[in-house]
């Protein structure tokens, strides 16, 4: 639905549409009063239909990807991950992807409910965000990478823009569970970012559960 | 806005800010603005329905009249004054200074009519707060949209001195769109305001 307030023409142009609905409404009223407010009734259902016809502008764009540069000699990877960064199939990858300068930024995003999401309610997610990072930077730091973490939106795409504007990268690596097991998969995560970013992504399916024996799920 | 965001990307020294929304912060300050203010003035009509709908109360209440002729005319004044408000806007877009200025001038004393008319139908209308529900009402819906014509004033009068002093251009005017949109509003309740007071 078209916003009449988003820029001045818009606004301007909801007033005029505004004026000519007054005058149809004063009109009736002129003849009866209930049928001036019949009239009223009917132009607001209107305007509401107009705004609602009207296309919004650049909603029918295809967004411009998002790209990332980082500083010359600097080889930077972005990991979005949770509670797969330890798995092998994570760390091979990483270690064919990584070069001598290498640096590695593991963002894991704050995964909570939607009804604790629209209350604003994070702060449990991001703890437990917080002690899933540590153990996966302690894991990682162990293979030798230099490795940084930061706690992310829990929306992956926006906690990897979000990354991406103090961190920079050359390549997005996004570790999720198999399918069936891993809501990322569900919310088509992976394509999204490959269709949102101008970078290459790479996706690793880690099976924790079939290295430790144990269910878990992203 | 990504490919503005692909170009912050680039810039060295401190991140640039994340905009999540498509729409700026200006704008979206705006809209949240006038959304609550819309809740505001929807409590104002729940009172009016009640009042005049669920209570039945006779509307003007005699032996009281209301002075329609002149709140047209006010009405006419205030949506001239959109009309000016938009020329000045386009023309500060076209790079015409003089042109702000003349159109902010005239909405601003087109404005300032209004706000003196108002004043002085409240001093002859004949009724006052203490005269029953439907003046109470009368004065509160009337009166809350003066005050926001009153804040309007203001936003006009720094934007005015503001474009005097050249602090607009083509490529520089989002001060002046912002206080667009809100006159804009303003105009638009008192329309409502005035189909529901003084016609229906």
């Amino acid at each position: 639905m078209r916003n009449p307030l988003r820029s001045e023409d818009e606004a301007f142009r909801f007033l005029i549409a505004a004026v000519v609905a007054a005058l149809v409404i004063a009109g009736a009223a002129y003849v009866n009063t209930w049928l001036g407010v019949a009239a009223a009734v009917l132009a607001v259902a209107g305007i509401l239909w107009w705004l609602k016809q009207e296309p919004v502008p650049g909603a029918a764009d295809v967004p411009p990807k998002i790209t990332s540069e980082t500083p010359p000699g600097v080889h930077r990877l972005l990991v979005v991950a949770n509670e797969t960064v330890g798995g092998a199939a994570l760390l091979s990858t990483l270690e064919g992807l990584a070069q001598p300068t290498t640096e590695l930024l593991v963002v894991a995003p704050a995964l909570t409910s939607r009804v604790r999401h629209w209350a604003s309610d994070v702060d449990g997610a991001r703890a437990d965000a917080e002690v899933r990072l540590q153990a996966s930077v302690t894991r990682l730091e162990a293979t030798g990478l230099e490795v940084r973490g930061e706690i992310g939106d829990e929306d992956p795409l926006v906690a990897i823009e979000d990354a991406l504007r103090t961190f920079g990268a050359d390549a997005i690596v996004i570790s999720t569970h198999p399918e069936g097991r891993s809501n990322w998969l569900k919310q088509n995560v992976v394509d999204r970012a490959r269709e949102r970013f101008a970078l290459p992504v790479t996706h690793v399916v880690v099976d924790i559960a079939a290295e430790q024996n144990q269910p878990s799920k992203d | 806005m990504a490919a503005a965001h692909a170009e912050h990307l680039e810039h060295h020294g401190p991140p640039a800010p994340h905009y999540s929304s498509r729409v700026t912060p200006g704008v979206l300050g705006m809209f949240l603005f006038i959304a609550s203010e819309i809740m505001l003035f929807g409590s104002f009509f729940t009172a009016y329905f009640f009042v005049r709908v669920v209570n039945g109360t006779p509307w003007p209440t005699p032996p009281y009249h209301l002075p329609v002729y002149v709140a047209f005319i006010n009405t006419c004044i205030l949506v001239t004054s959109s009309f000016s408000m938009h020329w000045g806007l386009q023309s500060i877009k076209r790079g015409n200074v003089w042109g702000l200025r003349a159109g902010l001038l005239l909405t601003f004393l087109m404005g300032l009519s209004f706000l003196i008319t108002q004043a002085i139908e409240y001093s002859r209308i004949g009724f006052n707060t203490t005269n029953g529900a439907f003046a109470t009402i009368f004065f509160c819906l009337t009166g809350l949209h003066g005050v926001h014509v009153f804040v309007g004033l203001s936003i006009l009068g720094f934007m005015t001195i503001r474009a005097f002093r050249g602090h607009f251009s083509a490529e520089e005017h989002h001060g002046v769109e912002i206080g667009g949109i809100y006159w804009h509003f303003v105009d638009v309740m008192w329309i409502v305001v005035y189909l529901t007071v003084y016609i229906l």
